[in-house]
């Protein structure tokens, strides 16, 4: 089920005494876990989770253990989530598009595009 | 097919760009390969005013100067390739690059590797926590995507980082709650933690973190005291309620690539760890590969420009495009403003540790 959550507090800068006022990207709707969230064109996807409050990006293999995003620069993997169906995505780097289906991860995930 | 080129620089931050102009101004037919969508790498997201001279863009802040430093690659012929990443180096200099979920071979006659560094990590219970993130992480998140991951924060560790994105994070509208330091004194310049001090954020030294605490997100921090060898002072544990942990604890050289080349490394504390040994011209042991900034040493992005300039005229002797005069010439004025730059109290600590590592006998190296 769809659903919306627009009422949450968002997380985003908008006054920044160095950057000014925050220009007007595009708004573009994505799901996560089947609700939708909006997020700015282009941004990347893990941007737009912390955005909405969303730090959980994937639960671990075996204690199931949440994690999140750590380095932000696609060095560590731990935001790793299944982008529309393809797992394994680091949603740090992987910018945001209109429709995008976002979904927690558990453990690495089969069905990668890397696993032949 | 392989493509043939003349130089692949890999890294597009302040040291690939300097690398590229300098090679590209001397007549190379240079490319520049970049995973992230923007070149400028670490810059962008620094908001800060740069200090020292203005041969080092002094009182220019640090997207401005990756801004600029684009604008003239580009000017000068450079050819940048974002959204490209090299995942390796093979025989023959060799580069494979994957664009588009495409994977395709680039020959290139001279390599610079500027891969830079990546955050470093400590352990304590509950470190793997989300919201409990790399200082620069954070920094990428507030400044270039302007978002908050959290609202108050507990930064670990008082070096330059940490102060600096304590600041920043104050800027953006986040409640710093505290800065702590396990050593006894802060570690960073004081022009930078004079300034937490004034908003009146504690900076509390011979202080560690013990653990991060929450169901699935911190909610809280265990902060303690630490005697003079770094142990926890039992008692003096203290809660302090934070949705973000911040981890500032240095940087380590991304220098896969150069192993993989068969650069041989050798270990710096001084430098933040493993880095392929190099020269003065920044040259590795491997003929034709060339390193510089942080994947050669721990610096800033001053010193990561100087050497970028240095690899990229080097590269471009080595391609025959210079007369000797010229490039001792060159490399002269590079080698004063590094010197420039490696002064002081952490300027020295890494003039030393690079002037050992210029000296190690090639044939010793593991």
């Amino acid at each position: 089920m769809t659903k919306e959550c627009d009422m949450q507090p968002t997380m985003r800068i908008t006054n920044h005494p160095i950057l000014g006022a925050a220009q007007n990207g595009k708004s573009v709707r994505i799901t996560v876990n089947g609700t939708t969230i909006s997020a700015i064109e282009g941004e990347p996807i893990a941007a737009a989770l912390l955005a909405n409050g969303i730090r959980i990006c994937r639960q671990t293999e075996k204690k199931n253990e949440p994690r999140g995003v750590f380095c932000a620069i696609g060095q560590c993997t731990d935001c790793m989530m299944t982008v529309d169906g393809v797992p394994n995505i680091r949603t740090c780097v992987t910018p945001a598009r209109e429709g995008m289906r976002i979904e927690t991860s558990k453990g690495i995930e089969k069905g990668g595009k890397f696993d032949d | 097919m392989t493509t043939e080129i003349e130089v692949a620089v890999i890294g597009a931050g302040p040291a690939g760009l300097c690398a590229a102009i300098e090679a590209s101004k001397n007549g190379c037919q240079t490319m520049v390969f970049d995973e992230n969508a923007a070149p400028g790498g670490q810059l962008l997201k620094q908001i800060h005013k740069f200090f020292g001279s203005k041969d080092h863009k002094a009182s220019k802040r640090g997207f401005e100067i990756g801004f600029e430093l684009q604008e003239e690659a580009i000017n000068i012929g450079v050819n940048i390739n974002p959204e490209s990443t090299v995942f390796g180096i093979f025989e023959n200099n060799v580069l494979g690059v994957l664009k588009d979920g495409k994977a395709q071979a680039i020959k290139a006659k001279q390599i610079v590797i500027s891969t830079g560094a990546s955050e470093n990590a400590i352990a304590f219970s509950g470190w793997t926590l989300p919201g409990v993130m790399g200082a620069g992480a954070v920094q990428t998140m507030v400044n270039l995507h302007r978002v908050l991951p959290g609202r108050k924060v507990l930064m670990v560790g008082s070096g330059n980082v940490g102060l600096i994105v304590s600041y920043q994070l104050l800027q953006a509208g986040a409640q710093v709650v505290a800065i702590i330091e396990s050593k006894e004194q802060i570690g960073g310049y004081e022009v930078h933690s004079a300034k937490i001090r004034r908003v009146g954020t504690p900076i509390l030294t011979s202080c560690t973190i013990k653990a991060a605490q929450g169901l699935s997100e911190v909610e809280s921090a265990i902060i303690a005291a630490v005697d003079q060898e770094g142990v926890i002072i039992p008692g003096s544990e203290e809660v302090i309620e934070v949705d973000l942990i911040c981890l500032a604890a240095g940087l380590s050289p991304l220098a896969e690539l150069a192993w993989m080349a068969g650069c041989k490394s050798v270990f710096s504390s001084e430098l933040g760890g493993h880095i392929p040994i190099h020269d003065e011209n920044m040259k590795t042991t491997m003929d034709n590969i060339y390193i510089a900034g942080d994947i050669s040493g721990v610096e800033e992005a001053s010193t990561a420009m100087e050497e970028g300039r240095m690899a990229g005229v080097s590269v471009a002797d080595n391609l025959g495009f210079l007369d000797k005069t010229k490039f001792n010439e060159i490399k002269s004025e590079i080698n004063y403003r590094l010197s420039n730059l490696r002064k002081g109290p952490f300027g020295d600590i890494r003039y030393e540790a690079k002037k050992q590592i210029f000296k190690i006998n090639k044939k010793k190296a593991r």
